[in-house]
């Protein structure tokens, strides 16, 4: 671990001293992210907007630039750090100077370094809040979006994609304001959480007075040494049927964009879904399984033995019952045809002060490439699924996540080269 | 309020923040750090802090002559005259208070709520100053009883009115000062946990503004020829607080009560704040 750490300080004075070299500067300067620094900044030689590399010798590092943005085909990593945010800004010109000043900082985010901090004045704020010093990139993962209310704030609503609208209201449903909808969106991953929520809180505090956060949650998903796909907190396998993240043309079907600004991007969809552990954890296991339709050891489907054995939801038993109940969450969603990439988290966030029950559950996401997808296995799921009985969706959002960057470019250039 | 000193603080602030920077740098920053305690020297803010102390000065005088008339209220057992000299009294000291509370032990004497109280171990009975009153007036609706802690409550603010002649304002103490008055919105009046009997935090709220514009208006000067854009954000963002709290004024020049405010006006305002807060953290930059 030592040794790990002191290459991680080798590594980070080189990139520091680079940084120098390339801005021409001395150790004087000004941390970035505070308002009303750009000048001071310009004038001493600094460019905020200037392009940072992913770094080749970062460990657990994810890379930034690509085709697709990361956080969607990457490895599902062991945290998550979710925000919806609303914008302050009131012109698009303020919108797209905030993702051309975000863009180098993801980079370095990413690359596991500290947000710029060129200052030696102890008597301002350091540029980075601090709390990932020492960490590396742990994999980190920064996936931005648009929500549909941003369109209209700021008088792009021609740019809309008819897709990107509010999700419908579905049976059961109980959304609560305070966990539903955003202009935009930042998902954070990564295998450290702190890695993960300090990535949020720098890029919020760097856009201060130009976005503030609405909502947001942390989540966890825990791997089983031998590998395999990681339990809800149901205990159930979760994850099963999604597509491979290595067939780019299973995901070109289920998850990528192909058209118009956001060609190569991905709608995002967030549901903040309330588990009722206590209600669960006094069902008996038969109960439990026909609610999944699986069994919980094996992950098999019913009338299998294996997690990933094919099954045909239609299948009867001799006695014309459906092996898989049609009650069950596997036999509706698999009914439903609607194909989706999951990437969900499961929460534990404290008590309900109404209830004092766990203020827990799954914070929902899956990626695809119409959220008529998601919709369409949601009604499916409809009145009948026997989950119903144990889970409260409580939050909802969508976003359309913008496609990847090329280095040079800047998060949803796409959109403003539409305008 | 604060426990520590500001002042005990702040003497050891500059080293506690050395060690608190980026540790890859900390060897490399020995030198430069004292190179910069020697340019902080250089720059002359004799007319900016002999300016503060001035202010500071005349808040106290105020905040004296005030609470001799809010004790004189409380006493001639003139309830509804003593709430309404209340909140308006308490405001110097608020507006002053990066210099008031710098008085360890005279701060919780005066503005001590009973949670502090409490905290420290102590029972109601060793609860003194401006809260215990509070609680006397709105919460007992009585004078009775109280006459000692209004005697102790104006005893206490002449000594505090006394040791003020003898501050020596630091450009740290500004500084960190102004920031401090916003962290005390953030922290205690944007919560309703300063007046939790008379609910007049919105004045509190005011007055801490006022006292870190009132140091931002000091240092304009030095901050223009620094960086201009800063000065830009930091004047929009004090009127974008001002016009919020301007919503919430009465037609006496008071404040509403903090529980006729919405969450959404409190929200509003805590967002206010923070944004604020990010530009006036760095003023310091004048020190550089």
């Amino acid at each position: 671990m030592t040794t790990s750490n002191d290459e991680k300080w080798i590594n980070k004075k080189i990139s520091r001293r680079d940084m120098l070299k390339l801005t021409g500067m001395g150790v004087a300067g000004i941390a970035i992210g505070a308002s009303g620094f750009g000048g001071v900044m310009k004038a001493m030689g600094y460019d905020m907007f200037e392009p940072v590399a992913d770094s080749i010798t970062a460990k657990n590092k994810v890379n930034f630039y690509g085709k697709h943005q990361s956080g969607i085909n990457t490895p599902v990593q062991k945290h998550i750090y979710f925000a919806s945010l609303t914008v302050l800004v009131t012109s698009k010109e303020e919108l797209q100077e905030l993702f051309k000043k975000w863009t180098p900082l993801v980079v370095r985010l990413m690359n596991g370094e500290l947000m710029v901090d060129l200052t030696t004045n102890t008597r301002v704020p350091t540029g980075d809040t601090g709390e990932a010093e020492g960490l590396d990139a742990s994999n980190l993962s920064i996936t931005v979006g648009v929500g549909p209310s941003l369109f209209d704030k700021l008088g792009m609503a021609h740019l809309k994609p008819a897709e990107l609208a509010d999700l419908p209201h579905f049976p059961k449903d109980q959304l609560q304001k305070e966990y539903t909808g955003g202009d935009l969106c930042i998902q954070a991953c990564a295998d450290d959480p702190q890695v993960a929520f300090h990535a949020v809180r720098n890029l919020v505090r760097a856009a201060s007075g130009k976005v503030e956060i609405k909502w947001s949650q942390a989540g966890f998903n825990s791997f089983p040494a031998e590998g395999g796909t990681p339990r809800n907190l149901f205990a159930f396998k979760d994850g099963t049927v999604n597509p491979s993240i290595k067939d780019e043309q299973d995901l070109n079907k289920v998850v990528w964009v192909d058209k118009g600004w956001l060609k190569g991007g991905s709608y995002l969809v967030a549901r903040k879904i309330q588990m009722h552990l206590e209600t669960w954890d006094r069902t008996s296991l038969k109960d439990q399984e026909a609610t999944f339709g699986r069994y919980r050891d094996s992950g098999a489907p019913f009338g299998k033995t294996k997690e990933f054995d094919d099954f045909d939801v239609e299948a009867k038993d001799s006695k014309g019952e459906y092996i898989m109940p049609d009650t069950s969450h596997v036999h509706l969603a698999r009914k439903s045809g609607a194909r989706i990439l999951r990437r969900s988290y499961s929460y534990a966030s404290g008590v309900m002060s109404n209830t004092g029950a766990h203020d827990a559950g799954l914070l929902f996401i899956s990626f695809q490439k119409d959220p008529a997808q998601f919709t369409t296995v949601q009604n499916s799921l409809g009145r009948m699924d026997k989950m119903n009985e144990y889970i409260t969706h409580r939050g909802s959002a969508v976003f359309a996540c913008f496609p990847g960057v090329q280095k040079g470019s800047y998060l949803g250039e796409a959109l403003f080269n539409a305008l | 309020m604060k426990n520590k000193s500001l002042l005990s603080v702040l003497v050891a602030g500059g080293i506690i923040m050395a060690g608190c920077g980026n540790t890859e740098d900390t060897k490399k920053e020995e030198k430069p750090a004292t190179e910069q305690a020697q340019q902080t020297a250089a720059v002359d803010l004799t007319t900016e802090l002999s300016a503060y102390q001035q202010f500071a000065l005349e808040q106290m005088d105020h905040f004296l002559l005030d609470t001799e008339k809010f004790v004189n209220l409380f006493k001639a057992g003139d309830i509804e005259g003593a709430k309404a000299a209340y909140a308006p009294a308490r405001m110097y000291f608020e507006r002053s208070e990066p210099i008031a509370e710098s008085f360890g032990d005279l701060d919780p004497r005066i503005d001590g709520r009973l949670a502090d109280i409490e905290e420290e171990g102590k029972g109601k009975e060793e609860w003194t100053g401006y809260h215990k009153l509070e609680y006397a007036l709105w919460v007992e609706n009585t004078t009775k009883g109280y006459e000692a802690v209004a005697d102790q409550l104006l005893a206490d603010a002449k000594e505090l009115h006394a040791l003020v002649q003898t501050v020596e304002v630091t450009p740290d103490l500004m500084i960190t000062g102004a920031v401090d008055l916003l962290n005390e919105v953030s922290t205690s009046k944007i919560t309703g946990e300063e007046e939790i009997y008379s609910h007049t935090d919105l004045y509190d709220f005011k007055a801490n503004i006022e006292g870190a514009e009132k140091i931002f208006e000091i240092l304009r000067p030095k901050l223009e020829a620094k960086d201009k854009e800063l000065v830009v954000a930091l004047d929009e963002k004090f009127k974008a607080v001002d016009d919020l709290l301007a919503l919430h004024a009465t037609a006496d020049g008071g404040y509403i009560s903090y529980e006729d405010l919405t969450e959404e006006n409190t929200k509003a305002l805590a967002a206010a704040v923070n944004q604020l807060g990010e530009p006036l953290s760095q003023m310091g930059i004048i020190l550089e």
